[in-house]
């Protein structure tokens, strides 16, 4: 028996992962039928749409102009090692566009949105809102989840797009002011180096991104507990979901897109 | 207008209702008393939908509540949530007209606040309360404006959740006045959750008595002092000593 027991608390633990999966699925396969489905709200959504994106812009800009930044330093300092300073425009445009771009504002997104989100909606539930929106007749799923998940949907792309070019140009600054790249050249060179595929990737992973920041800040907000507690728990389970989910997503789609 | 039989509803070990029988005639105001984590509020839940009983049946107009459309179910209630539960991102005329804003009662902007600032009122608010966000307000002023929403769509049917938790015995008074007037002005049918004495004998017509998960004992209001059940005479003289445990 006393073997036994950790397996027993192994497959607990897996049946609760699982259970919860299925709950997060069944949840976000509901936002997006309800997002398809009347009545429309689009009031809140364009609430949305001004808090996800317009307000997250100075967040995503400054994140990324001091990565792309950093970057150009890292890939000249490493490149030097083998004489290879050269492609610091390529490998900032390629590791921006590709990884850091989407990552960073997915992450930024985690933290700012998907906490707002689900503290915002677990306060209307600690108090009685959700309830009270039940009795005007209004669905939550559709006044509270749904335009807040399509707005996310369209506005996380854009962000990207943003912030892989704020990022470029946090490199393109760098290289040419501290490293002594040839500004045109080092334009040419970005231009030149990047595909239709690294940008096509990049904003599918917003994209992907936003549906998991927004879906899980409502989700947790939606089933939070009772009281202060309750919304602290929501809050901080619905970014540490939304974060993980968000890193293995990039895992996932890096490996669709760029698999060999 | 509404019965309820037999409901039950437990949540895990804990069976809060144990088989509530209770009926409520159309046009008249019941107030459901008992102690706290009695029950009171689950069951007004469960008539709303917003909590499914595990058995029993809910009848409304003689139709359950559970089948038909919904929208138009919820249509003939409007409720007082006992913090008011108005909603902090729009402003007070908003939430008093957030249903003819919307849905299938939804009216053009300028007649659902004109309206909303009717209903404010009513309530014994000023116009100018309307554009302040809820968070602006007073407690007592919370409450007028969740009774001016729960009654702006004129429903046939009005809840009301602990409608004087919090407030001082004046404001107290007031709202339990503005209730009874409300509800015998529209000729609604109210149920209301209570355990403020003051508001029973302002606002009932019939009163029940729930303990443990049944209803110990329901009639007139008038008779409720003289109905010779311990539960009810422990509970409205708030006695330590008696059949209700003092420690749940």
């Amino acid at each position: 028996m006393i073997l036994l027991s950790p397996l027993a608390t192994l497959g607990r633990s897996v049946l609760a992962l699982m259970a919860a999966i299925g709950r997060v699925s069944l949840y976000a396969l509901s936002a997006f039928s309800h997002i398809l489905r009347p009545p429309f709200y689009p009031r809140e959504f364009f609430n949305a749409l001004l808090n996800i994106g317009w307000l997250s812009l100075p967040v995503v800009g400054l994140t990324a102009i001091f990565t792309g930044g950093a970057l150009a330093l890292q890939i000249y300092a490493g490149g030097a090692r083998f004489n290879a300073e050269a492609v610091v425009p390529q490998i900032v445009a390629i590791g921006m566009v590709r990884e850091l771009g989407p990552v960073l504002v997915g992450l930024m997104i985690a933290a700012r949105v998907t906490s707002s989100i689900a503290a915002e909606i677990a306060t209307m539930k600690v108090t009685e809102q959700i309830d009270a929106l039940v009795t005007l007749s209004t669905h939550p799923m559709k006044y509270l989840t749904a335009p807040r998940v399509l707005a996310a949907f369209i506005c996380v792309p854009l962000l990207v797009g943003i912030g892989d070019i704020i990022g470029i140009y946090g490199g393109y600054v760098v290289g040419v002011q501290n490293l002594g790249f040839n500004a045109a050249a080092y334009l040419q060179n970005t231009a030149d180096f990047l595909e239709v595929r690294d940008i096509v990737s990049s904003l599918a992973k917003g994209a992907v991104f936003g549906l998991i920041a927004a879906t899980m800040g409502c989700y947790y907000g939606m089933n939070s507990g009772r009281g202060a507690q309750g919304v602290g728990r929501a809050t901080k389970g619905s970014v540490e979901a939304a974060a993980v989910l968000i890193l293995a997503a990039n895992f996932v789609l890096t490996g669709v897109f760029f698999s060999v | 207008m509404i019965r309820m039989t037999g409901v039950q509803k437990a949540f895990g070990s804990n069976r809060v209702l144990r088989g509530l029988d209770l009926h409520i005639p159309r046009g008249t105001s019941m107030v459901i008393i008992g102690g706290s984590g009695t029950g009171k509020s689950v069951a007004l839940k469960c008539i709303l939908g917003l909590i499914t009983p595990d058995s029993g049946e809910i009848l409304v107009d003689g139709k359950d509540a559970r089948t038909g459309d919904r929208d138009a179910f919820l249509a003939r209630f409007g409720m007082l949530f006992q913090g008011g539960a108005l909603f902090d991102s729009l402003p007070v005329w908003q939430n008093v007209a957030f249903r003819l804003l919307r849905g299938s009662l939804m009216k053009p902007a300028d007649e659902a606040r004109a309206i909303a600032i009717d209903k404010l009122r009513r309530v014994g608010l000023k116009p100018d309360v309307a554009d302040q966000l809820p968070a602006e307000l007073s407690g007592g002023m919370q409450k007028r404006v969740g009774l001016a929403r729960a009654i702006a769509a004129e429903p046939e049917i009005i809840f009301f959740d602990e409608p004087t938790t919090g407030l001082d015995p004046i404001m107290a008074g007031v709202i339990n006045d503005l209730i009874r007037e409300i509800v015998v002005e529209m000729g609604a049918t109210a149920m209301t959750i209570t355990h403020d004495m003051s508001s029973v004998r302002a606002i009932a017509d019939n009163v029940a008595m729930l303990h443990d998960g049944v209803i110990k004992w329901t009639g007139p209001v008038a008779d409720m002092d003289a109905s010779g059940d311990p539960y009810l005479d422990q509970f409205i003289h708030g006695r330590a000593e008696g059949p209700i445990e003092a420690v749940r």
